[in-house]
Order: structure tokens, then C-alpha cells, then sequence
């Protein structure tokens, strides 16, 4: 479960003096359902996620994963998460099976536990062809399951995605949004963000519109297929990001 | 702070140092292999390349001295000089190396010996030119002992001993033990190589963990997992003061072997022919790493905290880049004639290690300034390492875009 009360981050840029990053956002993920953060670049879907992740502080306001405050505990937090972003990258000089284990030791899995589990997740996703394979000599694929297996080793109950798929190809994208679809089947809480509208479409129980750090709308699709009168989600995200779009450029 | 955390993350942290062909350069190869090659290898090429030069006949042009024939026949008959004839651009002959040296006979210059007017005898030579030197240094040889002959001639003459002219000797004598003046000589060195090397061994890593964890992206993944910061820093920490003592312990083993193989090699004489033996005992060589220890952590935490504030490998070499400077700066200084330890010069880090060492290796030990000198570059490195963790609490450092 992920609770947000009023979360915000600012930011001291040089240039532009103070850059609201995230502006009062809140709202609840519930276990067994995946929520789809949805904004265009620089909307501040990566700040809301790090904040969760404990990685950033908030400036404002505080959310709770598993009833732990990620300003207070923020340890316990992200022993509650998997992590996985585009920007979370592998150590190249480690192989993937000495990648997971380091990440379970970190999460406080004992040797035993930990044996078990990675050969557990390493069998289901079919990594024992490379377990002994370099990071750096993996293939992108490869790449993208290990980095699973890191976020699963410590089988955690919250799951953060930040555009988890930008930037691959479709079979190593099809790879994550079914790794996604997993997660919510085993109850955990997902929260997932994208630009991409079909993905959103496919995957996210409940979808909240974020712009300009502010969270505009959220609900489920038939929710806001009804509440802005369209069927398709694009227009929907004209509809209510649009009107502020057209203001900010004016 | 968790230990076992800190030690899970060292433990990583070092699998992937020695798996790093940069980090593995700078921290082993080159503290092993630097000294061997710069001493022996250097001295030896020194060496055979003086020998052959010696070996050399110089080619020498007489100027003038058509109404000396005596000196001139003595010059000609010298097998040690090549006299070539008289060429008017004996200068550029010179400048040119097709001669190596000149002299230049002043006009009626045996006719002012008989009578007993002085006279100057010029060599002229290419300054900073070995072969030429030689062969300047050969005329200017000749010409003394050809003088020495005319004054005992003048002396005989009248009835005088050779003594007349040297009523008493002159002679230095050390009374150092041999060690003391090898470390007196050598100690500046060794505390410097030693201080750089510190360095140079910590600064690969301190970029790799830091910078080049951001570059490859790598800064977030570790965030995410539920170790504290405290004990991340700790544990790259940890892994960089490793690499810089390697590098220190290995630069000392290192020297010690060079310095005996010189030794056995005789290639290292003192200006009296008398072999500098470099007597690094045991002590010594504890003491020197023990002095090297706080320092060892004061460039692990600095090099770490600064190369944090890079986005990439490449810029954060060029911030340490200048950081190189401010700590050979010290550290040339010490070796510097006159820079003796004083109770201010204690409490200035990199300089205070240097010439603690250097007195050290010469077996001097005023533990008063030994002891100011641990604690001061502790307490150093102790701020450092302070800078270090709370560097890596701002977020406006670990993700400046």
C-alpha cells in the first residue's frame, strides 16, 4: 500500500530561481492493483517515484509505503520497494547472479534464504544461461531480467516503475509489462509511470494525470472515459492537460 | 551504522576493483614497476651513457699559439684530445657538436711565462653539453698540471720545496653513519614518492565509486536498496583507502628492492667513490607507512568528496587534476635544501608527512613531532571523511544534471 498526502519537491536552479517539481500530490495504491502515473516529459512522474523510492526527500508533505513514512524510516521503506528505472543501471564488472545476491545481502537475506531465492527467480525468468555472464557483456534482454531479479530478490511488496520500458525494443518492453502484470497478480502494489498511452491502457487499474507537478485527475479508465466523455486515452490527456498546456505557453 | 552492510559493500566494491584494468594500473603496476625502472633502469642508462661519452676522443681546435711551440707540441701529443686544424667558425663548429671544445692561446704567451707575466689561457665549450664538458674539462685538466709544472720549475729555480705553496691540507670528513647520510639524501624522495603514490592510488577508485557510478548510472540502483548512506560511504570508503595503502605498501617494497638492487649493482657511487648504502630497516619502513596511514585517509575522503560533485569520469578528473598541484606542491617542498621540520611546518598536511619521513628514513625519530603530526593529519582526515558523508547526503550533488 502507498499513501501520498501532499507531496511536494522543489528544486533551486540558477537560472530559473525555484522549480516546483511536484506540487501537493496525493493519492493511495492499493495492493493487487497497478497504478499508472501518466504525464508528458518533465511533468514530475520521476520526482513523485524517487520521493517513494526514498531517494529524494520530499520538501513537503510525506507518503507512507507499508505504513512506514518515507521521511521518518526511510530504510524500511525501501526494504518494502523494488526499484527499477531506465536510469537504474548494473555494475558491469559484476556477473548477474553476483548482482542479485549483493542487493539480497543488502535487503538482509541470509546466505541460505538468499540462495534460494535467487535460484528460484533465476529458473523463472530463465537467466541460468547467463548467471555467470559479466553485466557488461549482457545483451539489453538480459540486461532488463536481471535488473528484475534485483528487484525481486528481497521479494518485496511494493513495486516502483519508472518508465521501465523507454527507450527498449518491443520484446524486451513486452518482457517488462508482463513482469508487471506478475507483480499485481502476487498482491503486491504497483505503481508505474509512462508517457506511452497504449501501455497505460493495457496495464493500469487506476491512472492518475500528472502536469506540471500537480496530479490533475486520476481514476480508473472507465472512470475518466466517462468523466471527460472520450473513449480514447490520448484524448482524454489533451482534454485535461491541453487548457493548462495552452496557458503556460501563452 | 550497520557493519555488516559496510563490509557486504566493501566486499563489492573490491570484486570490482580488481577487476578494473584502470584501478589495477595505478595501484599495483605502477608502484611495482615505476621504482625499478626509473632507478635501475635510469641509473644503468645513466650510466652506460656517461661511460660511452668518457670513452670518446674529443675533438679539440687550437686558436692562436703560432709563437708557443712547446704548448702546442704538449696539446698535439695528448692521446686523451683529437686536434683538428683551424677553421674560422670554430663557434658554430662548436654549436654545431663537429668539435666539442676550444682553446685559444693568448699571442707571445710563452714569452710572458719566461718573464714572468700572467696571462688567461680561454676554453671555450658548449655549457650543458656532456661530450663538450668532457672535453673542456680535459683541456682545463691539462693546462693545470702543464701550470703546476711551470711553478715547480720557477720554485726549483730558486731554491724553494713544492710545499712553499700549500703550507697545510685541507680535508672534509663525515662522521654520520653511512644509513644517516643515504636517508639524508634519499629521505626527501622517498616520503615524496610515497605521498604521491597515496594519492595516485586512491584517485582512480574515488572517481570509479563515485563519478563513474553516476556515469554508468549505476547511483540510483544503489539508492534504492535499503542500506544507509552512512554505510555506503563507509564501505567505498573503505574500498579507496585500500587502494591508496596498496599502492603505499607496494611503492615501499618497491623502492626497498630498487635501492638493494642499485646497491648490488654499485651503480648509486657518492661523488667519493663510496657506495651510498640505503639501509631501509624495518622500523623505518613501519614507520613510514604507520606516518602514511592518516594521510592515506585524508586523499581517500578528499578525492572522494570532490569527485562526487562530477557527473561523469572525465570531469572529475579534471577537478582532481588541479588537486594533483596542491598536493605535489607539499610535498616538493619538503625536498627542497634548508625545509627542516618545525612545530608549524607540523601542522601543515602532505609537507609535515614528507619531512617526517624523510627524517625518519635517516633515523632520526623526535617523536614530539611524530606524535602532532599523526594526530594533526588524523584530525584532517577525520574532517574529510565528515565532508564525505554529508556530500553524499545532497541531493543537488548525487543528481546534478
Amino acid at each position: 500500500m502507498i499513501e501520498a498526502r501532499g507531496l511536494s519537491k522543489r528544486f533551486q536552479d540558477n537560472k530559473r530561481g525555484e522549480i516546483r517539481a511536484v506540487d501537493d500530490v496525493s493519492f493511495r495504491c492499493e495492493p493487487g492493483r497497478i497504478y499508472g502515473l501518466l504525464g508528458a516529459n518533465g511533468a514530475g512522474k520521476t520526482t513523485t517515484l524517487r520521493i517513494l523510492a526514498t531517494i529524494l526527500e520530499p520538501s513537503d508533505g510525506t507518503a507512507l509505503v507499508c505504513g512506514y513514512d518515507v521521511v521518518e524510516e526511510p530504510e524500511k521503506v525501501r526494504a518494502n520497494v523494488g526499484f527499477l528505472s531506465t536510469a537504474t543501471a548494473l555494475y558491469p564488472r559484476l556477473t548477474a547472479q553476483e548482482l542479485v545476491e549483493y542487493f539480497g545481502r543488502l535487503n538482509g537475506l541470509d546466505e541460505t534464504t538468499l540462495k534460494k531465492r535467487v535460484d528460484e527467480i533465476f529458473n523463472r525468468l530463465d537467466m541460468n544461461g547467463f548467471r555467470d555472464r559479466r553485466c557488461d557483456k549482457l545483451s539489453t534482454g538480459m540486461k532488463q531480467k536481471t535488473s528484475i531479479a534485483r528487484t525481486l530478490v528481497h521479494d518485496p511488496p511494493v513495486m516502483i516503475f519508472d518508465e521501465p520500458t523507454l527507450g527498449l525494443d518491443i520484446m524486451t518492453a513486452r518482457t517488462i509489462t508482463t513482469f508487471i502484470r506478475e507483480c499485481r497478480d502476487r498482491g503486491k502494489t504497483v505503481i508505474f509511470s509512462t508517457h506511452i498511452m497504449s501501455e497505460v491502457e493495457k496495464l493500469c487499474d487506476v491512472i492518475g494525470i500528472i502536469h506540471d507537478g500537480k496530479l490533475l485527475t486520476e481514476g480508473t479508465l472507465g472512470e475518466l472515459r466517462e468523466r471527460y466523455a472520450e473513449q480514447d486515452l490520448e484524448e482524454i490527456f489533451v482534454k485535461v492537460v491541453g487548457p493548462l498546456q495552452a496557458k503556460a505557453e501563452a | 551504522m550497520n557493519l555488516n552492510a559496510v563490509g557486504i559493500v566493501y566486499r563489492k566494491e573490491f570484486t570490482e576493483w580488481v577487476r578494473d584494468r584502470r584501478t589495477l594500473i595505478s595501484t599495483v603496476l605502477v608502484p611495482l614497476f615505476l621504482f625499478p625502472l626509473m632507478m635501475v633502469g635510469f641509473s644503468a642508462l645513466a650510466v652506460v651513457m656517461v661511460g660511452k661519452a668518457e670513452k670518446e676522443t674529443p675533438k679539440i681546435m687550437i686558436l692562436g699559439g703560432e709563437d708557443s711551440p712547446q704548448l702546442i707540441a704538449s696539446i698535439k701529443k695528448l692521446d686523451s684530445l683529437e686536434i683538428v686544424p683551424y677553421a674560422a667558425n670554430w663557434k658554430d663548429e662548436i654549436s654545431n657538436k663537429d668539435i666539442r671544445a676550444a682553446v685559444e692561446i693568448p699571442k707571445g704567451f710563452e714569452k710572458s711565462l719566461e718573464t714572468g707575466q700572467s696571462e688567461t689561457v680561454k676554453i671555450y665549450f658548449y655549457d650543458g653539453e656532456m661530450k663538450s664538458s668532457f672535453g673542456a674539462n680535459r683541456l682545463e685538466k691539462f693546462l693545470k698540471d702543464y701550470r703546476d709544472t711551470v711553478v715547480k720549475d720557477r720554485l726549483a729555480v730558486k731554491n724553494l720545496p713544492a710545499s712553499v705553496l700549500s703550507p697545510f691540507a685541507i680535508k672534509q670528513e663525515n662522521v654520520a653513519p653511512p644509513e644517516k647520510v643515504s636517508g639524508a639524501t634519499f629521505g626527501s624522495f622517498i616520503g615524496y614518492t610515497v605521498i604521491i603514490l597515496c594519492m595516485t592510488g586512491a584517485m582512480y577508485p574515488a572517481i570509479d565509486l563515485t563519478a563513474g557510478e553516476k556515469e554508468r548510472g549505476t547511483m540510483e540502483t544503489i539508492l534504492s536498496s535499503p542500506i544507509s548512506r552512512m554505510d555506503l560511504v563507509l564501505g567505498k570508503f573503505l574500498l579507496v583507502f585500500s587502494a591508496s595503502l596498496a599502492t603505499a605498501i607496494l611503492s615501499v617494497i618497491s623502492m626497498g628492492t630498487s635501492f638493494a638492487i642499485l646497491g648490488h649493482t654499485n651503480l648509486m657511487n657518492s661523488s667519493g667513490g663510496q657506495t651510498l648504502a640505503l639501509n631501509l630497516g624495518l622500523l623505518s619502513v613501519v614507520s613510514v607507512f604507520v606516518m602514511a596511514l592518516p594521510l592515506a585517509f585524508l586523499f581517500s575522503a578528499v578525492l572522494m568528496t570532490i569527485a562526487l560533485f562530477a557527473k561523469s569520469y572525465k570531469e572529475a578528473q579534471s577537478y582532481l587534476t588541479p588537486m594533483t598541484f596542491v598536493i605535489v606542491i607539499p610535498a616538493v617542498a619538503s625536498i627542497m635544501p634548508g625545509v627542516e621540520l618545525t612545530p608549524k611546518l607540523a601542522l601543515i598536511p602532505v609537507l609535515n608527512t614528507s619531512l617526517v619521513c624523510k627524517e625518519i628514513i635517516s633515523g632520526t625519530y623526535h617523536w614530539n613531532s611524530i606524535a602532532l603530526i599523526f594526530a594533526s593529519t588524523c584530525v584532517y582526515a577525520g574532517v574529510a571523511l565528515f565532508l564525505a558523508f554529508k556530500t553524499f547526503q545532497r541531493e543537488s550533488v548525487l543528481f546534478r544534471s
